[in-house]
């Protein structure tokens, strides 16, 4: 048993989520109650308890022993309102099939870190959500112990009952629970060893299950209260155009249309969080009774707009690298393309150097250079952005689909100068999320909107807007270099990596450590294309990049691919270059050894075309295995084996799907996604023109292995995305017998293919 | 606006609307109906399927208009207690992530088996490839239609 401190007052620890949603829950029962157990399909009747005790924000207890737990985080589908519950209920030892789970509304006087992204949350959650599990199970212990007038440790715990074996006594939470509210709050707690976790490790259906296959509302876009509004916005429609005038007056007179008028989401003088990103402030918004009257008298309108050459947007998430001159105004790819390989001899700053590169290259016997790029990429949530607002004099209620609900509720304070006890901002299931929702522009629109009309509205991008007005994946390149002696040694590895708006380089990731002479350098360029987070960002590019090239490293040097990485993992272990190396060399060869068994690498039987690759991001270790022929130029993948250490698996049948879930997404966009530009205009602006993957092209058979390692947890949701890209490469490469540097794929190989099938 | 009589989960509803409003808005906007879900509006993702007299349609491209004196089926009616085999084999095989195109999805299989009780792994993917999952749980979804042909 491990002791931890909780170093939570009583004040801060015990305030409840009842009065953090101080009293503004409007008619969202439906967001509500979940017995776990109805994950089965089977109707269990429940008993709803008299009274509930809240022992923490966390959790409450019913008098007849129900618990409902608060999942805190934004689920977007990588099931953390399940995961994040199981890890409550190990430390309370409840019976699972008695948790109820609710999604908590932001609170930060309770919960720490309600965000959906970098894959952080069952790792950041994973002690304090065991710490309140095990607070409140204390509290009740201490309860028990003092009306039996036993010590404490004589007591044990099974599924929710306590006992004391000596005098052959028993009670259940619910009955003690009361007494527990007066237990002062623990200084210090025991959490579970690993090898006594019940739930944790155990498969549990996803929570929301029953809703999902019966249609309940649960998604933003389900949400219709009384006296609501649709609301939808026309933007420009290009990146560096903006609003110059309109004539609303004919669209105004169509049935159901309430008003239309021009926004400004984000006023020169506003001070932006990070998460304000919006290449467009100002908007047309049409207000009416239906979504199809508005929708209709948006084709109606005359908008002008005017060109901006000045609009530039700016990555705010990181450290930018020296930019290039603001592209700015209208821009097309091809422009990109050509400043993207210019940028890098032009304008590189030195992340990183090891050793003596440029004596290591100049002393080759051979030097290898080969540049990758990408395109940029739009989120294509299947739930569209939306938000519901209900703004009055007195307070803001907001509910819908935000990763960042702590940042929104900041933009919004901002925005309307509302004092934050005085917003309220809820989360409801979100259909998917990956990154576009950490941009909360839509809930910051709907809360003016609201304001303006006076009247609850939901506003509703339609997918034309949600597809054109994105925060999108940067577009990116990188060039490799690797120097080669005469033994067939890699001497000297050269990284030059940038992008529109941000560089892709992670300097300090494999190979960085494993190579003597090393050179890391980046460089962005600046757009009018506001650009962001997208699922497992820079490394959904580089990842691929960078697997493919060791690829081709390994075959230049006459090694098996696999054997080649884990020589090198092996140097990073023993001798390691530079001391800032953040991945570990033993975790990331592990991962690999296992895909290379479970695959059955070594076996020559099978005929397919096989690739491999491995990646470290969001702290965790994916190896892929993808093998796949080629029928009518186009790729059947019959088998993606992957082996991932994320440490310990919360819920190892949900994690599973994530990890099919990431692979199909990294083959998908690898594959068949692009987005581009005209003119400052977005070329593709629903699902006719810009291509998912679709069940055909999924992988026939994708197998997935965990590292068992009991070591803390970390990511997931991302992990699994960005290797599989260079796994397809790879595979493509002994399928085709080219080497692919440009992404989507499929056009490199097959001309022919860039219509869409369905 | 006109007036349209509609048969929908078995149950009669009239309704006053452009006679052009897509059956998908009708049913979420005006019959609260939200189980269909809006994904492209132009035939082209799947998550607005209903049956429309026991084929799957795309309820986005519907007009109300043609939707009337026709039975039409969403999500929330094809069982009563959300008991129906393929909804029950989406829960055994845990299928969704996020969950949004879901609906569309089992909407679709529905039809499928009712046509083809037991579909090949081409057939499954031949109907299906009309409904897009963007968080890539086609492999589940395969699984869960394949363990509910053995029992409808
Ligand atoms: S919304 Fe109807 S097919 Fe996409
Ligand atoms: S489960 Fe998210 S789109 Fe299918």
């Amino acid at each position: 048993m491990k002791k931890v401190k909780t170093g939570m007052g009583r004040r801060s620890f015990i305030k409840n989520v009842s009065l953090a949603g101080g009293g503004l829950l409007i008619g969202f029962n439906w967001l509500a109650c979940k017995r776990a157990a109805e994950e089965n399909g089977e109707e269990v009747a429940m008993q709803m308890p008299d009274e509930w005790f809240e022992l923490n924000g966390y959790l409450k207890i019913g008098d007849n022993g129900i618990i409902t737990i608060y999942s805190p985080n934004p689920e977007i589908g990588q099931n953390v309102k399940t995961a994040m519950p199981m890890i409550v209920a190990e430390e309370l030892d409840v019976d699972w099939n008695n948790v109820i789970v609710e999604q908590a509304p932001l609170n930060l006087d309770v919960f720490t870190r309600q965000l959906a992204g970098g894959s952080q949350s069952i790792r950041q959650g994973w002690e304090p959500l065991r710490m309140a599990g095990a607070t409140a199970k204390q509290m009740l212990l201490s309860a028990a112990a003092k009306e039996w007038e036993v010590p404490v440790t004589e007591l044990s715990v099974d599924k929710g009952i306590i006992s004391h074996k000596a005098s052959d006594r028993s009670i259940g939470y619910g009955e003690i629970a009361k007494a527990a509210t007066k237990i002062e709050v623990p200084d210090e707690i025991e959490l579970k060893d690993n090898s006594d976790f019940k739930i944790i490790g155990t498969s549990r259906k996803n929570v929301d299950a029953k809703k999902i296959v019966t249609g309940k509302p649960l998604y933003g876009l389900d949400i219709y209260e009384d006296d609501m509004l649709i609301a939808m916005i026309v933007q420009p429609p290009a990146f560096g155009m903006e609003f110059k005038s309109m004539d609303a007056a004919k669209a105004k007179e169509m049935p159901g249309i309430k008003d239309i008028f021009t926004i400004d989401t984000y006023p020169e003088d506003m001070e932006r969080e990070w998460s304000d990103v919006a290449a467009f402030s100002k908007l047309v918004v049409v207000v009416g009774e239906s979504t199809w009257q508005v929708m209709q008298a948006k084709k109606a309108l005359n908008v002008e707009w005017d060109l901006n050459p000045d609009l530039t947007h700016q990555m705010q998430i990181l450290e930018k690298s020296p930019g290039m001159e603001d592209t700015g105004g209208l821009e097309n790819s091809d422009m990109h393309t050509a400043l993207m390989s210019d940028a890098g001899p032009a304008k590189s700053e030195v992340v990183r150097k090891d050793g003596d590169p440029e004596s290591a290259f100049s002393n080759a016997a051979r030097v290898i250079e080969r540049s990758y790029s990408c395109p940029f990429l739009a989120h294509n949530c299947m739930e569209p952005m939306n938000f519901y607002a209900n703004v009055t004099d007195e307070k803001a209620e907001l509910l819908g689909p935000i990763q960042t609900p702590e940042f929104a509720e900041k933009s919004v304070n901002k925005r309307l100068g509302f004092e934050l006890d005085k917003i309220d901002v809820q989360m409801t299931r979100m259909g998917g999320g990956f990154g576009r929702r950490l941009y909360g522009n839509f809930l910051v629109e709907a809360a003016v909107i609201s304001q303006k009309m006076k009247r609850p509205i939901k506003l509703v991008y339609t997918r034309e807007d949600d597809m054109t007005n994105g925060v999108y994946r940067p577009a990116y390149r990188v060039s490799y270099r690797a120097a080669i002696d005469a033994n067939n040694n890699i001497t000297a590895f050269h990284v030059n990596a940038g992008g529109i708006t941000e560089s892709p380089l992670f300097a300090n990731r494999f190979p960085a450590g494993a190579i003597d002479n090393y050179l890391a350098e980046s460089w962005t360029i600046d757009s009018s294309i506001s650009t962001g987070a997208f699922r497992a960002p820079r490394s959904n590019f580089i990842a691929g990049a960078e697997q493919s090239f060791l690829d081709e490293l390994a075959e230049e040097v006459g090694k098996d691919p696999i054997q080649f990485r884990l020589d090198m993992l092996k140097r990073a272990k023993n001798d390691p270059v530079g001391e800032e190396n953040d991945y570990d060399p033993a975790r990331y060869a592990g991962v690999l050894e296992l895909v290379r068994d479970k695959a059955g690498w070594n076996n020559g039987n099978s005929t397919s075309s096989k690739g491999v690759a491995a990646y470290y991001c969001h702290n965790s270790y994916v190896a892929q295995i993808l093998e796949m022929d080629l029928k009518d130029n186009e790729p059947v993948i019959d088998r993606v084996t992957c082996a991932v250490d994320c440490g310990i698996v919360v819920n190892p049948d949900a994690a599973k799907n994530m990890v099919e879930g990431g692979t199909i997404d990294g083959i998908g966009h690898a594959l068949y996604s692009e987005l581009s530009f005209k003119d400052g205009g977005v070329q593709q602006n629903n699902f006719d023109s810009y291509r998912l993957i679709r069940h055909r092209e999924a992988p026939k058979k994708i197998d997935v292995h965990f590292v068992e390692n009991g070591i803390d947890p970390t990511g997931l949701g991302e992990p699994p995305f960005p290797p599989v890209q260079g796994a397809l490469a790879n595979a493509l490469y002994k399928a085709t017998g080219k080497r692919i540097y440009k992404q989507p794929f499929l056009p490199e190989i097959n001309a022919e293919s860039r219509e869409l099938k369905t | 606006m006109a007036q349209f009589d509609l048969n929908i989960n078995g149950k009669k509803h009239s309704v006053d609307v452009d006679p052009e409003t897509p059956l998908l808005w009708v049913l979420r906007d005006n019959l609260k109906l939200v189980g269909t879900k809006y994904g492209c509006g132009i035939a082209q993702c799947g998550a607005c399927t209903v049956h429309f007299n026991g084929s799957a349609v795309r309820s986005c491209q519907v007009p109300i208009s043609a939707a009337q004196e026709n039975e039409i089926t969403t999500i929330e009616g094809l069982s009563e207690n959300g008991d129906h085999p393929v909804q029950k084999a989406w829960l055994e095989h845990d299928v969704p992530q996020c969950g949004y195109c879901q609906a569309g999805q089992i909407m679709a299989a529905t039809a499928l088996l009712k046509n083809n009780p037991s579909p090949s792994d081409a057939e499954i993917e031949d109907v299906m490839n009309g409904n897009i999952c963007r968080c890539g749980t086609y492999n589940r979804i395969k699984a869960a239609i394949k363990s509910a042909s053995q029992t409808v």
